[in-house]
């Protein structure tokens, strides 16, 4: 940490944004594009972590970090890839009525570990499709243009209605739609307002006022907030989307907006790190971060106290739980446009404590101090793909805004805000 | 000689047998008619004839098993008795961590843990025992009853006539739906009581408040528990929020969960019971020693000759009546389980009396208008009341949630019992309080201070100065009432504000 500590708070994020994004080149195949789910050995592609690759590419080349040329030729092997894969209800297909399969063979493009047809890792997929096809708009651009509007408008967002006024998270070839829907906020806003934008097989309306009605408006912990408790919830849909100034129905009778919401979020999650009710080791005002991510598991249990639980990869929430003393390292930094002096205080805390978090400044997925291990903690092996992503994209946003000028301008997600009731500011 | 358990539960039983079927029972000799004839003696059919015997009108009540319905014999009060001695059970892990050292390995005896639940049913069984009911002046009959007109009913031999009458004939466990499992062999609530050994495996089919007590009460008792649930969370009626406390605490305890797993077969194998799940089109297999079934309960409904007294009624839903708890014969009452969505023993109680109200003493009490709390009893209890989120959401009222959470409040941090929340539901731009859920050790004690609130139609800001005894855990309460009267001060001076400006 010692040369970080030193550097400027510029520096040191750009830093961190260059190594978050040098991850989706570093763990790209070189046939298909698709980018592995984690550093781990064997790792299948996550379609969701393509989506981000995709929409960091655009990153990469403002910054200078790939030529344009390089950026583009990225881009349209995994377009193609996408566009050419196989879509059947085959349980080895890539994806079914335009949606795709959560985890693919990072050389073959097929369904691995019979997962399911993911909704949301799709919709981060096509928001990434969307973000190229937006960005890449010179003349000898036009195949990305072109076979990312084919790729959107193929996805049959009716079909995964299946006749009901909301949404499934997802189907399987082997025994249909998933009984889980999408119980109160998360991060599905970007689910919606895609599929609602669709002008081939859009969402009905209802399908968003039947998610809505499952919202939690609440005062928790001093403020009032949309409740969601995983960090992530808070900021998936915003890597894209600028909610600041624009609201739906819902936001309007509450006097607030998503991106406001988010500030209350963060400001719970922080005021539950200093109150740490369950004692956990270094949780305080700069020490937070629960949500979805690696954990240490039960192999770690002291057989005797059951007050103390560890899990594995799982999302974590804050207060309600799950909380086993496991946070997020990259979470603190990806709040950086809503609350940049926390974001950089805790990160430089961070850092400055336990620098081991941050090999190769890049962020691990789960640290855990209050359990001994040889690294201070327990700490998540190597890198997930989201978390990389997802800062790469926050620290663009914070300086920037380039990924949310890029989505201001793409028609569908304007179409699908309108029709899911955002009225307002840029909109 | 029989040893002391067993002579225990032979006293034990006989004196509690005295009380809700005593063999030497003579049904009396019918009155020429009755003011009110009840059919069903459980918590509703009870509750309707010692009020209305109160009031002073005859009453007959015919029951064709045991006085005290499910509640007693082989629901409420068993199934808390053995939670009971779970949670002592469950208890001694944690002993630890308050200074005390126990062995490694806690002994149980099941026999006595199933001769305190006899002992405590024999002795809750004396509140409504059957010699009570006949000095209160009732005709109790022992027997099935059947409708053989508008206005009598027949036992046996005897046809007892009625100016009005009230069905409360409760309901039962749900018959299964599963290929095999009649032939394999299951328990239900009305069986698993019967026991006499604890299974080293227990599966338990269904996820509803039955199912995760009984699962919880039996890993802590000492047996390997598998709870499936053809869902995504268990207590669907409850919020997300809840559901998820009870997933977590349920697999600490060390119950094997299986969520949005359906049962599709069973068989024996070699003196084991198999269960055939699948999930998301995954096939596998559960083995178990006893198989419990808790997938919810239908009406009792069957061999009344409902259709004789013109009551019209569904297999399913059970007798419909209206608002006011009357069926389509006018002069025929329904309440409790066989009528209800809410099938609790306090809602039953509380239907009851609002029907002898409205039968009796031509009142018009509404089953609307009554607000029921209600608790699943697992550690934490989750508790309800009123109006949820997402039901004042589907009516458009505009809703926002006090919550405290109980690693907040001082004596749960106290009792090291501090898992859970207090949410007080609120109609947003008033301080009138829709609903609250509690998930809290004692959270069927705290959700009556709710009931107590809403019925008597205490708002936020009076609540807030409400002086509680400290500490409590009903702090929780009062500390999310003055959440809402920090925020309601807040507003006005903000209006005041903008006012002066």
């Amino acid at each position: 940490m010692g040369e970080l500590a030193r550097i400027s708070d510029e520096a040191l994020i750009v830093r961190l944004q260059r190594a978050a994004f040098s991850y989706l080149v570093d763990y790209a195949d070189d046939d298909t594009g698709l980018v592995a789910d984690t550093s781990r050995q064997g790792s299948p592609s996550s379609i969701a972590v393509v989506g981000f690759a995709l929409s960091c590419y655009p990153i990469a080349v403002q910054n200078g970090w790939l030529s344009r040329a390089n950026a583009a030729a990225r881009t349209l092997k995994i377009l193609r890839f996408f566009s050419r894969s196989n879509q059947s209800d085959a349980p080895d297909a890539t994806g079914y009525k335009g949606f795709y399969y959560h985890f693919l063979d990072m050389r073959t493009g097929r369904r691995v570990w019979q997962c399911e047809l993911s909704l949301i890792d799709t919709a981060l997929l096509i928001a990434g499709v969307l973000v190229a096809g937006c960005y890449f708009d010179a003349e000898g651009e036009r195949e990305i243009r072109e076979t990312a509007d084919a790729l959107y408008r193929r996805v049959d967002w009716r079909w995964a209605q299946n006749g009901a006024r909301g949404l499934s998270q997802g189907w399987k070839p082997e025994s249909g739609f998933l009984h889980y829907g999408w119980e109160g906020y998360n991060e599905a806003a970007l689910l919606y307002v895609l599929g609602l934008g669709s002008p081939t097989f859009p969402l009905t309306p209802a399908a968003y006022v039947t998610w809505q009605l499952t919202y939690q408006w609440e005062n928790l912990l001093g403020r009032d907030v949309l409740y969601s408790g995983p960090l992530f919830t808070h900021l998936f849909s915003h890597a894209w989307i600028d909610f600041r100034g624009i609201r739906d129905a819902f936001m309007r009778e509450k006097g607030s907006d998503y991106f406001e919401n988010t500030k209350s979020a963060i400001a719970i999650h922080r005021e539950y790190g200093e109150r740490n009710p369950y004692g956990f080791k270094a949780y305080s005002r700069d020490f937070w971060g629960v949500t979805a991510g690696d954990g240490p598991n039960d192999r770690e249990m002291s057989s005797r106290r059951r007050d103390r639980r560890f899990f594995g990869y799982m999302s974590r929430g804050v207060p309600y739980g799950p909380d086993d003393g496991t946070i997020a390292p990259w979470a603190m930094l990806a709040t950086l446009p809503f609350a940049t002096e926390a974001a950089l205080a805790g990160t430089r805390r961070l850092l400055k404590t336990y620098p081991q978090v941050c090999p190769q400044d890049r962020f691990s997925s789960g640290f855990n101090p209050t359990l001994r291990g040889n690294a201070g903690g327990w700490l998540s092996e190597g890198w997930y793909g989201l978390d990389q992503g997802l800062v790469a994209m926050m620290i663009e946003n914070h300086r920037t805004g380039l990924i949310w000028e890029i989505v201001k301008h793409c028609g569908y997600i304007r179409d699908g805000l309108k029709h899911a009731g955002f009225e307002g500011g840029w909109l | 000689m029989q040893n002391g358990t067993a002579r225990e539960k032979s006293d034990d039983e006989q004196a509690y047998l005295s009380r809700v079927r005593p063999q030497d029972w003579e049904n009396p000799e019918p009155r020429s008619s009755y003011d009110l004839a009840v059919v069903g003696a459980g918590p509703a059919g009870l509750a309707a004839a010692e009020s209305a015997a109160r009031l002073g009108f005859s009453v007959v009540l015919v029951e064709r098993n045991r006085v005290g319905g499910n509640s007693l014999n082989v629901g409420s009060v068993p199934s808390k008795a053995i939670i009971g001695a779970a949670r002592v059970h469950g208890a001694m892990p944690d002993a630890e961590a308050f200074g005390a050292r126990v062995p490694n390995e806690p002994a149980l005896e099941f026999d006595k843990v199933m001769a305190r639940m006899r002992r405590i049913r024999m002795r809750i069984s004396e509140h409504h025992s059957v010699h009570e009911l006949a000095a209160l002046g009732i005709d109790v009959f022992f027997g099935s009853a059947r409708f053989d007109s508008t206005h009598a009913l027949l036992v046996g031999d005897s046809r007892l006539h009625f100016k009005k009458a009230l069905i409360a004939t409760g309901a039962r466990p749900r018959a299964p739906d599963i290929a095999g499992l009649d032939q394999t062999g299951y328990r239900t609530s009305a069986t698993i009581f019967e026991m006499t050994s604890l299974p080293k495996r227990l599966a338990v089919i269904g996820g509803g408040p039955l199912g995760c007590e009984l699962a919880q009460a039996f890993c802590r008792l000492g047996s390997h528990v598998t709870i499936v649930q053809n869902d995504a969370k268990f207590l669907p009626r409850e919020e997300r929020d809840a559901a998820e406390i009870l997933s977590r605490s349920l697999a600490r305890d060390g119950v094997e969960i299986r969520l949005n797993t359906t049962v599709v077969g069973a068989r024996r194998d070699r003196g084991a019971k198999t269960l055939q799940i699948v999930n998301s089109g995954m096939e596998s297999e559960i083995q178990a020693d006893e198989v419990l079934l808790s997938i919810g309960r239908v009406p009792n409904v069957e061999e009344l000759g409902l259709e004789t007294a013109g009551v019209d009624f569904d297999a399913d839903q059970g007798i419909r009546v209206d608002d006011f708890l009357r069926s389509t014969n006018p002069d025929v009452y329904a309440a409790g389980d066989v009528c209800l969505e809410l099938k609790f023993t306090n809602a039953a109680q509380s239907s009851a009396c609002m029907a002898v109200q409205n039968a009796l003493m031509k009142m018009q009490q509404r089953k609307s208008g009554s607000t029921i709390p209600w608790c699943t009893y697992c550690d934490p209890e989750i508790a309800h009341i009123g109006l949820h989120v997402w039901e004042a959401r589907q009516q458009s009222i505009p809703i926002k949630s006090f919550t405290v959470m109980m690693h907040d409040v001082d004596r749960s941090i106290t009792d090291g019992r501090n898992t859970g929340f207090v949410k007080i539901h609120v109609a947003e731009g008033s301080d009138r309080i829709l609903g609250a859920t509690i998930v809290a050790s004692r959270a069927s004690e705290l959700i009556n201070e709710m009931a107590v609130v809403m019925n008597t139609g205490i708002g936020m800001r009076a609540l807030a100065a409400v002086v509680h005894t400290y500490p409590a855990q009903s702090e929780a309460i009062v500390l999310a009432a003055q959440a809402y009267k920090r925020f309601d001060e807040a507003a006005q001076m903000e209006v005041r504000r903008a006012g002066s400006e």
